[in-house]
């Protein structure tokens, strides 16, 4: 939304603005009546947010109706659909900006746009009648208000609030939201605008035909930027009175008097309201909400109260009725639901610099067109900004997040290997960037001038190549390097350690065999898998069989080798119990090629568990074994991963011993830091020597109690390895996830003794590096392996003035060694535009990955500083972001509006729920192992995990008809959103739970779990009965689907309403208030808005 | 003095003891200057199958500091059931057990045959033997199978409740656990690395955290059968096991770069076999058996580097001081012996391979614990194969010729103190009265440990008479001796044998005849040998030479007759007449010259004198040389190049080696092939009978000698001529071109010289 707001488009937003107002008010005016806030919000909405929320509810209710166009839209109504086309395009394109508008044209937008703004308008209004729910109606409103921006936070702050005036804040937030409607950032397309209201939608959208909806309105108004000061006049004005009606229904029971009333009014008003109040909207665009004075005064006094906020909930709610309206904020549901229609569709060309790409929630395919995929590369800011002083006015971290060897869908080409035989790929002289479409070539093609260092070389003669009339080489679409974002180099062997080519890289499983690991089955089920899963080793193109040699070791606090030379009649144990002095005691027959020492394996796998059945060993050693497989490796002159399974805290003497220091006393102290800093640094030292050696460490933790996990992985996460844990294991519970995940990280291709280099163009310069690997010096990432879930977060820093003509470049050259042994360099391209402007930076954000780089640099931050000052320079940092668009970006209106940039809309929802999130702040339930697993873990998440992973997927089940095979549209992660009657699943990439209502039909109950009523329903059940019918199956399948999704199983738990486990379930309902004090959104959109405003002042 | 003679001989196969001397000179003074010291050559264990061992113990003499044992030389008062000790003099009442005796009923103890008697004892529990290979991995794979044939046959050889163990050896030591099925397990050490005791327990898993061992009881092997089966079991129930395990042996698989040597864990593997059976049969009766094939390369007890171009130390480096592992490696492996001793464990040592393996350093765990020491070239060859399976020999009785944790005691009457012991023992560093402050060997003790003998284990015992020249000793008063050893018997039973010997006291002064006619020049030319073989390994070789000949020249100047400064006129008796040769022959002996000899050979050599009975050490100091010829039966001849005719077959034993050298005549009859002619069968004869006695020779001994056939001119012949007395060289001319014998290229002096010599300085009233 935000987007819009350039400069220039200010001034003539003011103007329009009252004009606005006028519309409003009037409308509001009308439509209050019927329903108060939720309409002025409309109102507002309609201007900008509208799109979004309106559009669904419409949708919903409406489906008749919308029914063509619906279609689409299905979900997110209209309204959204036709957003999500119109705005996409429209709002990464830089919408105000005169390239954007070209683009936009491009675009499909317009004429679906055209189209869905008609539909979409009736539909709405329609929903509105229909459908009864508060929420919906809100939803619209807000939806309006929200895109533009977060307004609503204000709300919640009712206290402040509380007051008359807050009402009139209240609604004018809204509206704000929907004046973000930042659709006016779409504004400087007018055709973005349409989308963005609600209520206004029909008229806006048929105008906006560009992408973003929101825009449209301001269309009219190149003036994009902020519509907020218009619309918040308007908002408040109409709003207030409105708007306050609407909170107090939301807040409680309202829903259904809310929705109705909404229904009434909304579909009406609307329309009208957006027709004319169109005009005003796009003045404001951007819209902030409520511009009003008034409301600002109330948000002041609210905002006090809600100071508290940022560190902790609370704050109480002096006034009900002033909530602020949980649907008038802006909606994550939505904001995927249109990303995901309207750029769902099309391939995404990376051909053009500095396009957003597709949100991650979408799914799109990728055409190469010498810009790496975003699926081996994402950026917090598709255009960055020009000098460092604008970037450190905007505080906008420009990151990238890098998956060098991201597994693509099967329809997309795996990169193309060149080879360029002896000579090796071809590079700069100066800066070693290797040979990229960016580079130009000169005096006829006999030198060509480095894009990166602009050097300029010598063509090697065999390289050698005319130029065309364009300058371009003749064979330029021969060859990939010339062509594509991604391909790979067959390495020489000077990018060989020791020069020479490695020799195919091995797997050594280590199994614990203390008391604790075959106790529980471990050892037993392990063993069995293992026997069938090393048919499956990860092999390299058409390969017949596997390169991968594996080895086995088992330990308790001695270490057992297995021989397992093919020529044995039986399996050789070898003991070592010097486990200070670690060595490896056999070389040959240690590790084998599978196929012919099959026999002797199975032989082995079959003894291992009989041979430890009656250990009384209960000691088990750690540093030692990773040495051990480290030796091996080495010994091997060989890459490798070892799988380590290991159960308990590593007590016994030896290096690496590990004493029990979890203490919860330490939560909230300043010495918080150490339960995440490792207890000694044995295991740095350690893996540094891995990662020498390009041994790989995955770990599968089994813990019964405290394992000091912060320590464990150590190894894993310095040599790019991962940790799986599992609490508690039990073999009747817990087999299918810890075996699936087994086997998917053992046939997963991986790339071994890798290093990571990443150059750009002149101007900028990665600074900082987030993810699970080692680097000995600035630059140079290493990672002893690397396989296609994990990713590198790369910060860059300005260093100099970058050129808007020339943009920025990025090369991403990743040297790793194949796992069938070849020696590859896989590089990635991608060209960035550059800004003078602080508006084309907000417009071309993306907060997916901006959330990913946060919740890394957080996580990373704890490890040195309280938790307390981490999640105070998270909200710091998030505050100056906003406040830097409000200042510089959004056209002038009330400081009481909350304005966001439409491509940051979603900022603050996201960024409390990584304060939420078990790290920043831990619930009681939450133990130090758990905080520091998933610290690590999100670590090296891509932005897709940490997505789902800070707001999770809730879906409804039982929502739609059976025969509906789609997957069912999600709904926001609160409680207010679950239905007793229904059944929901909510997953977030770890955690998979069946939210079943207590007044479930029993049909379904029936169909789903075999039992005849709620009350026989298992709690924690975790694998669904395999039933035939419909319903059972189509579950089912969904799970399936979803498991499918995720690098990790996830386990089922089947959760009852009002059963105990339920806490557990609403840990991740994230827009609620968290029992461990985590603000829920509203109350945190308020105090982040309060946030803004003392920076603003 | 035939009488002498048939003494001494008789007195040998009864006791299995020899003295220097079998009158003592009665004074201190006197028997200082005798020259060659009051001394015994001590078989213990000498096989007496007449001798049943009697099934009860021994009666003590009560006295605390005494506890003699019960012997024919006591007093007995029949009637009042009291005996008096023929050492201390304290009167002892007979145990019950003896009421009965009278004159006519006699315990056997008490009857003068029975000098020596073994006693039975039947309390305590009996432990199984204890067998540990150790073995070398580093082998050539030829090598290595021989060698796994070869203990794999000697799992057949061992009694069936015998445990065994195995630890094998390279780069690393592996502990075989060997009673697992399915899998072969095993627990593997760094061999760079030197572990304590201690640790090695923790290790192998040896130690009960549980439940610790009282300190004051020492450990009962029987209260942890389950920990120490895993890696001793008993042969019977992992016999298949086992046999497949040495199949399956592989040659230690770690590379070995070009120009460099097997990495080889020697020390190591030692250690851990030493600290094993330290933590699981301290006390009981166990045999280290370590096959190696090369030097030991890395970690404690290295004994040279890695890199072929450094050869390992010879003695020309040592005397340089150039041998920069020596030191260090003698150390750790004599803390090795040293510990393996003090519980009773003996080390034997199978070293095969072309160069040296270090025996040099590693010589003390064999000669400190009483285990065997043999050195072949290849694991390969006959000498190995039959020298390994002649360890397993039994007896008439069907017990195997070892036996283990043996301890000699040895008690003096008062005229008499012991003042040390030569031979593959430990002293146990026990005071007591009859412990003599001059030390002749290993002293200052009355006990000693032997860890592992057979009937032929033979340690010289020295003694200091201490009587004062001022307290003449009665006429006709004896001196006695008592040897009492106890040892585990190959049966697992604990015996105790006891020798009781006495000689007569003679004044020197007035009886002197009697002294020199009572000489035993054999006895005292070995014991005087070993001495000198003793100070060989701590001395300069020159000094050692230099103090034997001045022994030599005092013996001569004291027993011999003479006229002062008239050589000519020198003579010995009978009695002393061989004495001045054995020492000639003892000076050229590897024994004492190292020259030709590598550090090895020079300790692989020693070890065997120090542990060799009378008649096998003269061997090895005057090598025997038997003739065949047509002119009549096979005789011994001097061994002198004299006797080194064309016409004649030689036989030469030098323990070491069995040497036939064909004459110039018979070899060139040989090469004609008239054996195969009928009518030479006589010829055929001829070379068929010194091959048929070194057979003989070579079924008996243990170490199996080199077995070397040559003839006149054959490279080989050096054996024989480098033995033998160079009379005849290329220096006296009178020599060359006579048909009297070979001449010897030599510039050694020959025995004529040598006996010149003697004669000049023994009349000489110079020295």
């Amino acid at each position: 939304m935000n987007l819009n707001q350039s400069a220039p488009p200010v001034p003539p937003f003011g103007q329009p603005q009252p004009a606005y107002l006028g519309h409003h008010q009037s409308s509001y005016g009308g439509q209050p009546g019927s329903t108060t806030a939720p309409t002025s919000y409309g109102a507002y909405n309609g201007p900008v947010p509208g799109y979004q929320q309106t559009p669904p509810p419409g949708v919903s209710r409406a489906p008749p109706s919308s029914g063509a166009p619906p279609a689409s839209t299905a979900q997110g109504p209209c309204g959204q659909t036709a957003y999500g086309q119109f705005g996409q395009g429209d709002v990464q394109n830089g919408p105000s900006s005169t390239v954007q508008m070209q683009r936009l044209p491009g675009y499909q937008p317009f004429g679906s746009a055209i189209l869905a703004p008609v539909v979409s308008q009736p539909a709405v209004l329609q929903p509105y009648g229909p459908p009864p729910t508060s929420a919906q109606v809100t939803a619209q409103l807000a939806g309006m208000q929200i895109s533009g921006a977060v307004a609503p936070a204000s709300p919640p702050s009712g206290l402040g609030y509380g007051p008359p005036t807050s009402l009139a804040s209240a609604s004018g937030s809204f509206p704000n939201s929907g004046l973000y409607g930042s659709y006016p950032q779409g504004q400087a397309p007018p055709l973005g605008q349409p989308q963005g209201h609600p209520g206004a939608q029909p008229p806006q959208r048929s105008v906006p035909l560009q992408a973003s909806s929101f825009t449209p309105p301001a269309s009219g108004g190149p003036r994009m930027p902020s519509m907020t000061g218009p619309l918040l006049p308007g908002q408040s004005f109409g709003g207030p009175p409105v708007s306050q009606p609407n909170h107090v229904s939301s807040p409680a029971p309202q829903v259904l008097p809310a929705g109705t009333q909404m229904t009434g009014p909304p579909g009406p008003p609307p329309p009208p309201m957006h027709s004319s109040q169109q005009p005003g909207y796009q003045l404001q665009q951007n819209g902030s909400y409520g511009p009003t004075r008034g409301p600002q005064s109330n948000y002041g006094s609210p905002y006090p109260g809600a100071a508290a906020f940022g560190s902790q909930p609370g704050p109480p709610q002096p006034l009900p009725p002033k909530r602020l309206d949980p649907d008038a904020i802006p909606s994550p549901i939505q904001v995927i639901e249109d990303d995901r229609n309207n750029r769902g569709s099309e391939p995404f060309v990376t051909g053009v610099r500095g396009q957003v790409p597709p949100l991650v929630t979408t799914d799109f395919l990728v055409k190469d067109q010498g810009n790496a995929s975003p699926r081996y590369i994402r950026c917090t800011s598709y255009n960055i900004p020009c000098t460092s002083d604008m970037a450190k006015q905007a505080q906008v971290p420009l990151a990238a997040v890098i998956k060098p060897l991201a597994r693509l869908p099967p329809e997309e080409a795996s990169p193309y290997v060149v080879d360029h035989g002896e000579s090796g790929p071809l590079r700069c002289n100066r800066c070693k960037a290797y040979m990229c479409p960016f580079m130009q070539f000169v005096e006829g093609g006999r030198r060509f001038q480095c894009c990166f260092c602009s050097c300029i070389n010598d063509v090697p003669p065999q390289y050698f190549q005319h130029l065309d009339h364009t300058g371009k080489r003749v064979d330029a679409y021969d060859r990939p390097e010339l062509s594509l974002g991604s391909y790979e180099f067959l390495a020489t062997v000077d990018y060989c350690k020791n020069n020479k080519f490695p020799s195919p890289p091995a797997f050594i499983f280590m199994i614990d065999v203390s008391y604790n690991a075959i106790r529980s089955g471990l050892v037993r089920l392990l063993c069995e898998e293992l026997k069938s899963l090393l048919d499956f080793l990860p092999r390299e193109g058409g390969a017949e069989e596997s390169a991968v040699r594996v080895g086995f070791v088992t330990y308790n606090k001695v270490l057992h080798f297995y021989n397992v030379k093919s020529s044995l009649a039986q399996p050789q144990m070898m003991v070592v119990s010097d486990v200070g002095d670690m060595f490896v005691p056999l070389l040959d027959g240690f590790l084998v090629n599978v196929n012919e020492s099959q026999a002797v394996i199975t032989s082995l796998l079959d003894q291992i568990p009989e041979m430890f059945a009656d250990t009384r060993e209960t000691e088990t050693v750690f540093a030692p074994v990773i040495q051990a497989g480290m030796e091996a490796l080495k010994a091997a002159e060989c890459a490798g991963k070892l799988f380590l399974f290991h159960t308990s805290l590593p007590i016994a003497e030896a290096p690496g011993k590990l004493k029990n220091r979890d203490d919860r006393k330490l939560i909230n102290t300043d010495k918080e830091k150490t339960l995440f800093q490792p207890q000694t640094g044995a295991y740095q030292t350690l893996a540094k020597e891995c990662v020498a050696q390009g041994c790989c460490v995955d770990l599968f933790l089994f813990p019964n109690q405290y394992v000091d996990v912060a320590t464990l992985s150590v190894v894993p996460q310095l040599t790019g390895g991962s940790v799986y844990k599992y609490a508690c294991f039990q073999v009747e519970n817990d087999q299918e996830r810890f075996l699936s995940d087994l086997r998917r990280d053992v046939q997963k291709v991986v790339g071994f003794d890798a290093v990571m280099r990443v150059r750009t163009s002149t101007g900028i310069r990665a600074v900082d590096f987030f993810g699970a690997f080692y680097m000995s010096n600035t630059t140079d990432v290493e990672l002893a392996g690397l396989d296609g879930d994990k990713t590198v977060t790369v910060e860059f820093r300005h260093d100099d003035r970058l050129n808007e003509e020339s943009g920025a470049l990025l090369q991403c050259a990743l040297l790793y060694t194949s796992c069938a042994g070849q020696r590859r360099l896989r590089i990635h391209n991608l060209a960035l535009n550059c800004c003078t402007q602080l508006a084309d930076l907000y417009r071309n954000c993306e907060t997916d990955t901006l959330i990913n780089y946060m919740a890394k640099f957080a996580y990373r931050g704890v490890l040195n500083s309280p938790v307390k000052t981490v999640r105070d320079t998270l909200i710091t940092q998030c505050a100056q972001i906003l406040a830097c668009y409000r200042k510089n970006c959004a056209s002038p209106s009330s400081a009481g509006q909350l304005i966001l940039p439409e491509c940051m809309k979603l900022l603050p929802v996201y960024l409390n729920c990584v304060l939420k999130s078990d790290v920043l702040q831990p619930g009681a339930e939450v133990t130090t192992d758990d905080r520091a697993y998933v610290r690590q873990l999100v670590t090296s998440m891509d932005v897709a995990e940490t997505n789902v992973f800070f707001y999770p997927r809730l879906l409804p089940l039982t929502k739609s008809p059976i025969e509906n095979t789609t997957e069912p549209p999600a709904v926001r992660a609160s409680e207010e959103r679950l239905s007793n009657g229904d059944i929901y699943l909510l997953e977030n990439g770890l955690n998979l739970f069946l939210w079943v209502g207590a007044s479930v039909q029993q049909g379904v109950v029936q169909s789903l779990f075999g039992v005849s009523s709620f009350s026989q329903i298992t709690s924690g059940l975790s694998v669904l009965p395999v039933l035939d019918n419909l319903l059972s199956k189509k579950v089912r399948g969904l799970i399936d689907s979803l498991r499918a999704q995720r690098s990790r199983y996830m386990k089922l738990i089947v959760v009852k309403q009002e059963d105990k486990l339920e806490t557990l379930f609403k840990h991740f309902l994230v827009e609620d208030k968290s029992l461990s004090g985590g603000a829920s959104y509203v109350d945190f959109l308020c105090h982040m808005h309060k946030e803004i405003r003392q920076l603003l002042s | 003095m035939a009488t002498y003679l048939e003494f001494i001989q008789q007195n040998e196969e009864r006791d299995g003891v020899r003295f220097s001397w079998n009158v003592w000179p009665s004074s201190r003074l006197e028997a200082t200057r005798m020259v060659v010291p009051l001394a015994c050559i001590l078989t213990p264990l000498k096989e007496r199958p007449d001798l049943p061992p009697v099934q009860y113990e021994p009666v003590l003499c009560s006295r605390p500091t005494c506890k003699a044992i019960l012997n024919p030389l006591c007093q007995v008062d029949y009637r009042a059931k009291l005996w008096a000790c023929n050492f201390c003099f304290q009167r002892n009442q007979f145990p019950p057990a003896y009421a009965g005796i009278s004159e006519v009923n006699q315990p056997a103890e008490l009857m003068p045959q029975f000098s020596t008697v073994e006693y039975v004892i039947q309390r305590g529990a009996q432990s199984p033997l204890i067998f540990l290979y150790v073995v070398d991995t580093c082998l050539e794979e030829d090598d290595l199978q021989a060698l796994r044939e070869s203990l794999q046959m000697s799992l057949s050889l061992l009694p069936p409740d015998a445990l065994v163990g195995l630890i094998t050896f390279g780069r690393m030591v592996q502990v075989h656990e060997l009673s697992c099925e399915g899998i072969s397990k095993s627990y593997v050490f760094r061999g760079t690395k030197d572990l304590t005791a201690k640790q090695i327990q923790d290790m192998l898993g040896l130690t009960k955290p549980a439940v610790p061992v009282h300190p004051a009881r020492p450990a009962q092997p029987q209260e942890h059968p389950s920990i120490s089966s895993r890696f001793l079991q008993p042969i019977h129930k992992i016999d298949m096991n086992l046999t497949d395990l040495l199949g399956e042996l592989q040659r230690d698989p770690w590379p070995v770069p070009q120009g460099k040597r097997p990495l080889r864990s020697t020390g190591v593997a030692l250690s851990i076999a030493v600290g094993l059976l330290e933590g699981t049969f301290p006390n009981t009766g166990a045999r280290i058996m370590l096959f190696i094939g090369g030097p030991p390369t890395q970690g404690p007890g290295m004994v040279v580097g890695d890199e072929l171009k450094v050869p390992i130390r010879s003695w020309h480096d040592i005397e340089k001081d150039n041998a920069r592992f020596m030191k260090k490696a003698t150390k750790h492996y004599e803390m090795l012996a040293n510990r393996a001793a003090a519980n009773g464990h003996c080390v034997d040592i199978y070293a095969c391979a072309l160069d040296q393996t270090g025996l040099l350093e590693m010589k003390c765990c064999t000669n400190l614990t009483g285990g065997h020491m043999v050195m072949g070239d290849s694991f390969n060859t006959s000498l190995f194969k039959q020298t390994f399976q002649r360890i397993f020999s039994k007896d008439f009785n069907g017990n195997f010729r070892m036996a283990f944790g043996a301890t000699l005691e040895v008690k003096t009457s008062r005229e008499l103190k012991v003042a040390g012991a030569i031979g593959p023992c430990v002293s146990l560093n026990v005071k007591g009265p009859c412990v003599s402050e001059n030390e002749l060997g290993v002293g200052g003790t009355s006990q000693w440990k032997i860890c592992g003998l057979d009937p032929t284990s033979t340690l010289g015992i020295y003694f200091e008479v201490v009587n004062q020249h001022n307290a003449p000793i009665p006429q006709g008063g004896r001196g006695a001796i008592q040897f009492v050893t106890h040892y585990q018997h190959s049966s697992t039973q604990r015996r105790i044998r006891v020798t009781t010997i006495a000689r007569n006291w003679a004044d020197a002064q007035s009886q002197l005849k009697h002294i020199e006619a009572a000489f035993d020049q054999e006895a005292a030319a070995v014991l005087m040998a070993r001495l000198g073989v003793f100070r060989a390994e701590s001395e300069e070789g020159p000094d050692v030479l230099r103090w034997l000949d001045r022994q030599l020249i005092r013996l001569c100047q004291k027993f011999g007759q003479y006229t002062k400064e008239d050589p000519s006129s020198f003579r010995l008796s009978d009695s002393f007449s061989l004495y001045p040769q054995f020492m000639f022959h003892l000076r050229r002996s590897p024994f004492l010259q190292v020259f030709n000899n590598s550090p090895d050979e020079s300790s692989y050599y020693r070890h065997h004198f120090a542990r060799q009975d009378l008649t096998q050490s003269l061997i090895m100091i005057q090598p025997i040389l038997y003739s065949y010829s047509f002119h009549g039966p096979p005789e011994p001849v001097l061994l002198d190049s004299s006797s080194i005719l064309a016409d004649r077959i030689l036989l030469m034993d030098t323990f070491f080696q069995i040497v036939i050298y064909l004459g110039e005549t018979i070899a060139q009859w040989q090469k004609a092939g008239y054996q195969d002619m009928p009518e030479y069968e006589n010829f055929k004869h001829l070379l068929q009978a010194p091959l048929d006695d070194a057979q003989e020779i070579l079924h008996a001994r243990f170490p199996m000698p080199r077995y070397v056939s040559t003839e006149h001119g054959g490279s080989q012949a050096r054996f024989l001529l480098s033995k033998v007395n160079p009379s005849q060289t290329h220096n006296n001319l009178y020599a060359w071109g006579q048909e009297t014998g070979a001449p010897i290229l030599t510039d050694d002096v020959s025995l004529q010289v040598f006996m010149d010599h003697l004669k000049k300085l023994a009349v000489s009233s110079a020295c």
